[in-house]
């Protein structure tokens, strides 16, 4: 399974409630997010730590960042 | 707005005793040989939906610059920004109750207050208090050998993303607003003995913006013992969730060229001692033989989370070491 969330533009704490929400759905396998603050990158790595999955790659992009995940 | 403020005309006069130049809480300026004129202002937008205790929280909040300085509040003025076309009547009328609940709380008077019409809701006061010119506790008074105490537990700005988010129970709110609403009041016993040396409240900065403050201020190390620093433990989960709000990480990168923290802390903690903080503790300096007896007078106040959380190690530039 892989998803993409996209929360570019939405406002704390948003993302990472997004975030939060797709990685129980998915339960495992790949995840993509995408934000656009330093604040919400980071929190939505801790999200992701918090809940079991791995940081994949991080790629900043015309102001905004791809976040990879996984859980295998 | 601190380069801004640096480019206004410095002013020098044999009474003012604390003035804009040395990021301290509230002004200081001398009346007598016996008494001087502590003056401070703050007020912001809601943080609890509750009017009444968001009225008593930025009361408490605003008071507590006259109790960081080691005065006691004697007036206060309201401070509103409110459009009645948003705001219902009653919810207006519990905002200034809770306001001036907290002004007599702290054995003040409300004299008066100014409004004006603005789209969003703000809220706080104006303080005028008292100290006696010798015995003002401003950041710069920290002396090496000085043990540190903060009188509450870290975290209300990470609840309030949570509470944004609607993730903190009912209970966990509860606990964050009694926290913010709680005076900052240093029992007269500590104070006339003496032993404070220095004091600052914790607020949007978080424990480590002031605590720098201070290091600077008073131009030494301060050592931070991260697992003795109290912190709320819901604030713990929701930060390990990813429920940090913007500032604190701001407050993190403002601090981290005077940081040196070692490896063993762990990251939610850090996380938490950058929390953006709304009518946080104060933190002291104090004389280390007395800081049993501080401790235990404050918990004996109702601040039941006051702890020994490190001591002050070194002269230096002004440095704050991070221990697990």
């Amino acid at each position: 399974m892989s998803e993409t969330v996209d929360a570019r533009g939405l406002s704390c704490p948003q993302p990472v409630l997004l975030a939060l929400a797709a990685m129980k759905k998915l339960d495992k396998g790949e995840l993509t997010v995408l934000v656009d603050t330093d604040t919400s990158k980071e929190n939505v790595l801790r999200a992701a730590a918090s809940q079991g999955w791995q940081e994949a790659g991080v790629e900043e992009k015309a102001g905004s960042y791809q976040i990879r995940l996984s859980k295998g | 707005m601190e380069e801004i403020l640096a480019a206004l005309p410095r002013q020098q006069h044999p009474d003012l005793l604390v003035g804009m130049e040395t990021a301290d809480d509230a002004g200081v300026y001398r009346l007598s040989s016996e008494i001087a004129l502590i003056q401070t202002v703050d007020f912001f937008t809601p943080i609890v939906n509750d009017p009444y205790l968001f009225g008593q929280i930025a009361a408490a909040n605003a008071l507590s610059d006259v109790y960081a300085m080691g005065g006691r509040p004697l007036t206060a003025m309201n401070i509103l920004c409110v459009s009645l076309k948003m705001v219902a009547k009653e919810d207006l009328a519990a905002i200034l109750r809770g306001g001036i609940d907290k002004i007599h709380e702290a054995g003040a008077l409300l004299v008066g207050g100014h409004s004006v019409e603005d789209q969003e809701l703000k809220y706080g006061l104006s303080v005028t208090g008292i100290v006696h010119p010798d015995r003002i506790l401003t950041n710069a008074g920290a002396q090496v050998g000085d043990s540190l105490i903060l009188t509450k537990p870290l975290g209300t700005g990470v609840l309030a993303t949570a509470s944004k988010g609607r993730l903190a129970s009912p209970a966990v709110e509860q606990q964050a607003a009694d926290l913010m609403r709680t005076l900052n009041r240093i029992p007269d016993d500590v104070l006339a003995s003496g032993t404070i040396h220095a004091a600052t409240d914790i607020t949007g900065f978080g424990f480590l913006g002031h605590a720098l403050e201070m290091a600077k201020g008073s131009q030494v190390v301060l050592t931070v013992f991260a697992s003795q620093v109290p912190v709320l433990a819901a604030a713990l989960e929701f930060a390990a969730m990813g429920l940090i709000p913007a500032g604190s990480f701001a407050n993190r990168r403002f601090c981290e060229h005077h940081l040196q923290v070692s490896s063993g802390v762990k990251p939610l903690l850090l996380d938490l001692l950058s929390d953006t903080q709304t009518n946080g503790g104060l933190l002291l300096a104090v004389a280390p033989a007395a800081a049993p007896h501080i401790v235990r007078r404050f918990q004996e106040e109702g601040l039941a989370a006051t702890a020994i959380v490190g001591a002050v190690t070194a002269p230096g530039p002004g440095v704050i070491r991070v221990e697990p």
